[in-house]
């Protein structure tokens, strides 16, 4: 067993783990460990754009990025992390075009902006060119020139290192337990901070954009060392997944003028969101979706719609819609256009569908995409603990993995990218500062035992339940009942399904017993991580009798202000769930209707 | 409809020698290999080691050979293939750990010793650093790389000698030498230009065949061995 010594842990190499690193390295001595090469991260799959009030090409405010995404989230959000966070934006997305970050450009050579659901300019309501992007590969360059930048600046990487555990002595963090991939071989990091940057959980359900290593280690992790998760509800179905695949068609389609079709060549989103249609906010449009496939509105009649982005149409819906270029001309795409703005949507489209978006329309479903809940912070990443926000000293948690709460119960797009380098960076300063000024903790006499006997068990078994079954499962349910459209009796179904399916867990089977590139006792952690999440979403999402942002109840339909403006907290506790609950910080907008 | 699969098979904690092992599984002819390699896995046999992540051809995690030629696991389809018997394999040219799963770290170095990283010592502007679409549009290809190692391991004077750098680190040289905002074009184009360097490369465009993301690797390398020629001659 090896044994490390750094002020500052980072786990994961995403956008937001990368972006703490770069700063806390900066005055702290810090490790970045991460189960898959830095470039591997999901933040590499992110497409459409980061959002800041750059105000580029159209007016545009900081104030009214904030005020939008207060209404995104549903009023959940709190509003002080909000302001803070749009605030930041412009600052933060010009330190990655100086970091080198290859924005696509507006002809004047500043860094072009394209419309996205739920970005408007608060005077007109119209949608607003807020999304700062490099084509539809945003995410893919943010994430490539922070590892390039870390290589520059020398930081230290454990890559292909898996967490298993966290270590607390006293109260205070002491460090992290992980596991080396290629050798087997455990680690003891003994650090006086730890920032957790591991990403979502998107596993959970049956269609997902989300990546296999999308698993929820972060919050499992924290759970199983009583810390609560927050707002685990509010999961975001993103309107347009490849249709049974779940691979992402960004938003930036319909930002570039594309149009959702159904079954009668309706342009339906008019009905829905009559001011900004097809830019409304995703869990308003996988609604809509919801309910245009239940009334026999699918394509056929089956259970997908068309995104349609082939010039003829977007220049039709365009003239009515009288949209604008900035220069005032009326706003019309070419095939060449299209082509250059979203290659890789294209790409995918010729290669797992067959299809070319710029002569046919695309097959769409919306698809389990992004964990507004997770670890709770506040607007430091600070994790915090309870339901008078009390700090636990040392730790912090970033981008997807946590929960500060600026997405509240709906995200809107391109605010995650922008989370990430944010709190990200605010939670390296702070563990770097807090690092200054802290002892290292003692460690506890055997640090690695509690992981090990977890591990252990799992390697052990001789069970003969299968993984893939109980995953399937697992998926399938929480598709079916915890899904776009929820009500009691699914959500109960599902509590009870993932209850017996912990139960089965323990008799899995582990066919690799060896040491070496073990991915088989990996996936096993990582489906009973899944299995957990699973269980603190389900509780949580049948507990709160209301529908808000993504948390939409058939037997519950409008929001409930008086009961329900607060903050899920879920603990893991003697085998069970037990919940809690805190206040939303409302400062400037006080809470009121929804519409589009 | 039913695919065979002939997967290499490695494992240093066992005492069998390197082999082949056959499985026959169901198959949907829209079914990724990588949908397969996971079905085996799933159901036949736990201890397959190989990598993956995305799913989707951006992330780069699951290079490897399918019938002689590299691709990502995720992007070739079973209705891809020419017959329903396909040969799996690693990528050339880097040590085998397990099964499918290769050494990936003297990839890296290579990359790594390029100054794949943007260098600019100016201080930055309050805004933006300005680029016309035009400039930006000189380096967007070889910006798309995803660091499969696809590219570099189809190279034959990279299985000759694995101390060339290899196409993929020149791809990341010439994403910045072709930068009108980095100042270190200079610096690469030494590094470049070693006894190790762009001229190891005797255009057999393997590596633009092998790339998951389209990008001209060939031409990448050639406007660079020019950018060396050009300069040397100044
Ligand atoms: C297809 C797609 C498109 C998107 N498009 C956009 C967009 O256009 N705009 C936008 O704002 N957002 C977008 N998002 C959302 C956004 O990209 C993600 O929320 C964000 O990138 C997550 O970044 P992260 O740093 O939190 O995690 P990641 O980038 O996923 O990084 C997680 C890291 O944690 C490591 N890790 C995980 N578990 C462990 C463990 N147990 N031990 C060690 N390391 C571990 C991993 O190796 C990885 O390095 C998109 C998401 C998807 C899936
Ligand atoms: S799994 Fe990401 S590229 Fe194939």
């Amino acid at each position: 067993m090896q044994k490390h010594q750094y002020e500052v842990v980072v786990v994961g190499a995403g956008g937001a783990g990368l972006t703490a690193a770069l700063y806390a390295s900066k005055t702290a001595s810090t490790a970045v460990i991460s189960k898959l090469y830095p470039t591997r991260s999901h933040t590499g799959a992110a497409q459409g754009g980061i959002g800041a009030a750059l105000a580029n090409t159209e007016e545009d405010h900081a104030e009214w990025h904030a005020f939008d995404t207060v209404k995104g989230s549903d009023y959940l959000g709190d509003q002080e992390a909000i302001d803070f966070m749009a605030e930041e934006a412009i600052d933060a997305v010009l330190e990655l075009e100086h970091m080198g970050l290859p924005f696509s450009r507006n002809p004047d050579g500043t860094i072009a902006q394209r419309p996205f659901g739920g970005h408007t300019n608060n005077d007109t309501g119209k949608p607003v060119r807020r999304a700062c992007y490099a084509a539809d590969r945003t995410g893919h360059m943010i994430l490539q020139t922070l590892y390039q930048q870390s290589i520059k600046n020398k930081v230290k990487f454990f890559d292909e290192f898996y967490v298993i555990d966290l270590l607390i002595v006293d109260g205070k963090t002491a460090g992290v337990i992980a596991l080396e991939l290629k050798t087997g071989e455990m680690h003891i990091f003994q650090s006086k901070t730890v920032i957790i940057a591991t990403g979502g959980h998107g596993r959970v359900w049956e269609i997902t954009s989300n990546a296999y290593s999308y698993t929820g280690d972060g919050v499992a992790l924290t759970l199983r060392r009583g810390i609560p998760a927050e707002d685990m509800e509010f999961f975001q179905f993103h309107p347009t997944g490849i249709h049974k695949m779940g691979i992402l068609i960004t938003e930036g389609v319909r930002g570039e003028g594309g149009v959702m079709i159904n079954g009668e060549g309706e342009r339906f989103m008019e009905r829905y969101a009559p001011t900004v249609k097809d830019l409304a906010s995703r869990d308003v449009i996988s609604r809509a979706m919801y309910l245009e496939i239940k009334d026999g509105r699918g394509i056929d009649g089956k259970n997908y719609l068309y995104m349609d982005v082939t010039p003829d149409v977007v220049n039709h819906y365009a003239e009515i819609d009288d949209r604008k270029n900035p220069d005032g001309s009326p706003y019309r795409v070419t095939a060449d256009e299209i082509l250059s703005k979203l290659p890789d949507i294209i790409d995918f489209c010729e290669t797992y569908i067959g299809i070319n978006p710029i002569a046919d329309p695309m097959p769409v479903q919306p698809t389990a995409h992004y964990a507004m809940g997770g670890i709770p912070t506040n607007k430091y990443g600070e994790v915090v603990v309870d339901e008078k926000d009390t700090v636990l000293p040392g730790l912090y948690a970033a981008g997807e993995v946590a929960c500060v709460s600026v997405h509240g119960a709906n995200r809107l797009g391109t605010n995650a990218l922008l989370d990430l380098i944010v709190f990200g960076k605010y939670s390296g300063l702070k563990a770097a500062e807090y690092s200054a000024r802290e002892p290292f903790p003692d460690l506890p006499k055997d640090p690695a035992a509690f992981a090990m006997q977890q591990l252990d068990s799992i390697r052990n078994s001789n069970g003969n339940e299968n993984m893939i079954e109980i995953a399937d499962e697992m998926k399938k349910v929480m598709f079916e009942h915890v899904g776009v459209f929820r009500v009691e009796e699914g959500m109960q179904i599902a509590v009870d399904k993932v209850r017996q399916l912990k139960e089965r867990f323990k008799e899995v089977r582990v066919d690799d017993k060896g040491l070496k590139f073990n991915n088989n006792l990996i996936e096993a952690w990582e489906l009973s991580n899944l299995l957990d999440i699973a269980e603190v979403t389900a509780v949580s999402a049948l507990a709160r009798t209301e529908s808000r942002g993504a948390h939409s109840r058939d037997d519950y339909k409008k929001r409930d202000d008086k009961k329900w403006l607060k903050h899920t907290l879920a603990w893991m506790e003697n085998g069970g769930v037990r919940l809690g609950y805190k206040p939303v910080h409302i400062t400037n907008y006080k809470p009121k209707d929804r519409s589009y | 409809m039913q695919v065979t699969l002939k997967i290499f098979r490695y494992n240093p904690e066992d005492n069998r020698k390197k082999h082949f092992d056959t499985f026959t599984v169901e198959a949907e002819p829209t079914d990724r290999i990588l949908d397969l390699l996971e079905r085996i896995k799933g159901t036949e046999d736990g201890t397959l080691g190989f990598r993956r992540a995305c799913a989707h051809g951006v992330c780069g995690s699951d290079a490897i050979r399918i019938n002689g030629v590299n691709r990502l696991a995720c992007k070739v389809l079973v209705q891809d293939l020419k017959s329903r018997k396909v040969t799996i394999e690693p990528i050339l040219g880097l040590p085998i750990e397990k099964d499918l799963i290769v050494d990936m770290e003297p990839f890296f170095d290579h990359y790594r010793s390029v100054m794949p990283y943007f260098v600019n010592d100016d201080p930055p502007p309050s805004k933006e650093r300005l680029q016309s679409p035009e400039e930006r549009e000189r380096f967007d290809d070889t910006t798309k790389c995803i660091l499969c190692a696809a590219c570099s391991t189809s190279c034959p004077s990279f299985w000759v000698n694995d101390k060339y750098v290899g196409p993929a680190a020149i791809v990341n040289a010439h994403r910045f030498i072709f930068d009108s905002r980095d100042q270190a074009a200079a610096e690469r184009l030494e590094i470049l230009n070693e006894q190790f360097g762009v001229f190891r490369c005797h255009t057999i465009f393997n590596c633009t065949d092998a790339c998951p993301r389209d990008i001209q690797v060939t031409q990448a390398i050639g406007e660079v061995k020019k950018a060396i020629i050009d300069r040397n001659l100044e």
